[in-house]
């Protein structure tokens, strides 16, 4: 992770040694592991498999401010409940 | 039938092989004359190898279908003799829109930078292209198509293929050296030899309907997720040729596809996406559903399977006529020189190692794409929604939305034809990948794709050419007389150019720049445009190392 104290909403999905031929492959990439990993649960395990997922990246992140900025940038916008 | 197309019909032909003592023997039958038959008769028949196609039919596709063709097949086709025909008759488009409840969300331009002779993509109705194969094919002497003869039964033996054929008079029969089979996803050669295309069946339906309309959209492809006028569904815009447009809409698998399809059905979706003012008249519609599917192995000993009889996908990303024409591109090659005794049969079992990879790429990406646009689960659906509302703000949402991955040219990354870097480049064209085009001059070709193809090469670049080693280059020329010739493509950045050699100039500077070429860099370029290994310092010992192994002969 690097030292930066903004959140980065450039697209960052990459692996390490990896070489991708197109550009939306590691993105994609990852976007089938989070479906998948929802597969066959109910919505009630979704829930808290996605609680645990945000819990356990926001640690990686660390940074507060960065923190910050992503909880107000999603919460941005939600329309009525 | 159609308001803006009338399919020819090819006259049956009695052929004398119907009346001969003994089954006649044939090198090469191709079952089908649609896009990848006709493909692998032209390779081939480019090749000098005599080829004869059997269509059960007598005209070209009955409704547009495939709509939509890739830089790479356009390229292979340009080949084949038929890329300039389908760009001047197709609409050129480089940018997709990627649209939100009805708001632009995002957009990509798919060919970023200029320096190719082909678009990124076009779209014309499949009967054009294959109108244009069909016409190119009778230029050509080595191949014979006989319409109306419909295969009925095979017998593979190790050493020939025989087959019965129904044609209007009867049946006949004929034997041959190899048969490829490219007769669509429903292929009856397939079941015929009692092999599976095995994957998953989506459940979801989609109608297509053409209209003809005047309108003055830009040619775009416009994708639509959930959309005020078909909500909860989405919608897809083409622009083909003759102001035919291709919308595509999202059923879902409860709705009846014999009452969708129903003009006074289809007639009040089309208005509601295109506004009630829009005037149209519906040249063509159906109903469709997929399956992501492939058979375990394209070839079965003296039978090769190509295109969707081997590999079907579903049809976001375009990938099934791109990719039948990279099977093509991939065999003739390789068939021509086991024919020829030059390549042991095993170069075969490349074009299956090499293009069931790619077929497994096709199935991925498309697989993905359709989880996205029809998600499978409730949390499925929250996160594709989370994406798009982020694409709103966010660069790495918008990467992220997936409506479509469209077809590109298969990296063969991982194949066995492939010989390891000789010295470091800076450049993603490694061994396995599609050369990428410039613009060059000298030697009668504007494009370094035009300078290639059809034989082995070794591109070998040179600063500047007054000052070419020529010794090196002369010793570089043995290769020429090897069993499997090695054509010297010279290519250098400024000089003048001595008579006699076979040279382009890099008049931009982009063959440097995309090639990450230097002084006595060279690549070895497949008779498919394939790169097959690159070098730093072209030995000849090394070169011819490479073409060995490209050729499955280490």
């Amino acid at each position: 992770m690097s030292d930066q104290t903004r959140l980065n909403t450039d697209y960052n999905f990459h692996e390490t040694d990896k070489i991708f031929f197109r550009a939306y492959r590691p993105g994609d990439d990852f976007y089938q592991d989070l479906i998948d990993a929802h597969r066959d649960l109910s919505d009630q395990q979704s829930q808290r498999l996605n609680a645990r997922l945000i819990l356990l990246l926001a640690n990686h992140v660390g940074d507060l401010a960065v923190l910050r900025e992503a909880i107000s940038a999603a919460a941005n916008d939600l329309g009525e409940s | 039938m159609f308001l803006t197309y009338k399919n020819p019909v090819y006259e049956y032909i009695k052929s004398p092989d119907q009346d001969a003592a003994q089954a006649v023997h044939h090198p090469v039958i191709v079952v089908g004359a649609g896009p990848i038959g006709m493909g692998a008769a032209l390779d081939l028949g480019q090749y000098g190898v005599d080829v004869l196609v059997l269509d059960d039919n007598n005209t070209v596709s009955v409704g547009s279908r495939a709509v939509c063709y890739s830089k790479r097949a356009l390229e292979i086709l340009d080949r084949l003799g038929c890329g300039d025909r389908m760009v001047d008759k197709g609409v050129t488009w480089n940018v997709g829109k990627v649209f939100f409840r009805d708001e632009l969300v995002t957009q990509f331009d798919l060919l970023p930078e200029p320096g190719h002779k082909m678009p990124a993509f076009i779209n014309l109705q499949q009967y054009y292209l294959e109108e244009y194969m069909v016409d190119r094919i009778n230029e050509l002497d080595a191949i014979e198509v006989r319409w109306k003869n419909k295969v009925i039964a095979v017998d593979d033996g190790s050493d020939q293929t025989r087959i019965s054929v129904e044609i209007p008079d009867g049946v006949y029969d004929m034997t041959c050296d190899w048969l490829i089979v490219a007769d669509g996803a429903n292929s009856d050669l397939r079941a015929m030899l009692g092999l599976q295309s095995s994957g998953k069946i989506f459940e979801d339906r989609f109608l297509i309907a053409d209209i003809v309309m005047k309108a003055d959209f830009p040619p775009e492809r416009w994708f639509n997720f959930d959309p005020s006028y078909h909500r909860g569904q989405s919608t897809l815009l083409h622009r083909q040729s003759d102001n035919v447009w291709r919308l595509d809409f999202q059923l879902g698998w409860d709705k009846d596809p014999e009452v969708e399809k129903r003009p006074e059905n289809v007639i009040p979706r089309v208005k509601a996406m295109m506004g009630d003012e829009v005037d149209f008249e519906l040249e063509w519609a159906s109903v469709y559903t997929f399956q992501c599917r492939r058979m375990e192995s394209f070839r079965k000993g003296r039978v090769l399977f190509t295109g969707d009889a081997a590999h079907q996908v579903s049809p976001f990303g375009a990938r099934g006529a791109n990719s039948g024409l990279q099977d093509t591109d991939n065999l003739a090659w390789k068939l021509k020189l086991v024919m020829d005794g030059k390549a042991p049969e095993r170069l075969l079992d490349s074009y299956c190692e090499e293009r069931e990879v790619a077929a497994d790429e096709n199935i991925m990406n498309s697989t993905r794409s359709t989880d996205f646009i029809t998600p499978k689960s409730t949390t499925s659906r929250i996160f594709r929604d989370a994406t798009l509302e982020l694409s709103k703000r966010f660069d790495f949402a918008r990467k992220l939305t997936n409506s479509g991955r469209l077809s590109d040219a298969a990296v063969l990354a991982e194949s066995s034809l492939n010989s390891p870097d000789d010295g470091e480049f800076d450049s993603l064209l490694v061994a396995g990948a599609v050369m990428a085009d410039a613009p060059v001059h000298g030697g009668g070709a504007e494009w370094l794709l035009h300078a290639c193809g059809n034989r082995f090469q070794l591109l070998y670049y040179v600063d500047n050419i007054d000052e070419l080693d020529t010794a090196a280059i002369d010793a570089l020329k043995a290769l020429e007389d090897d069993d499997i010739p090695l054509g010297i493509l010279v290519v250098f950045r400024q000089g003048e150019a001595p008579a006699g050699l076979n040279a382009v100039c890099d008049s931009k500077g982009l063959v440097a720049e995309r090639y990450d070429a230097r002084d006595g860099s060279a690549y070895l370029i497949r008779p498919d445009q394939h790169i097959a290994a690159r070098f730093r310092s072209a030995q000849i010992d090394k070169v011819r190392a490479a073409v060995r192994r490209a050729t499955a002969q280490l």
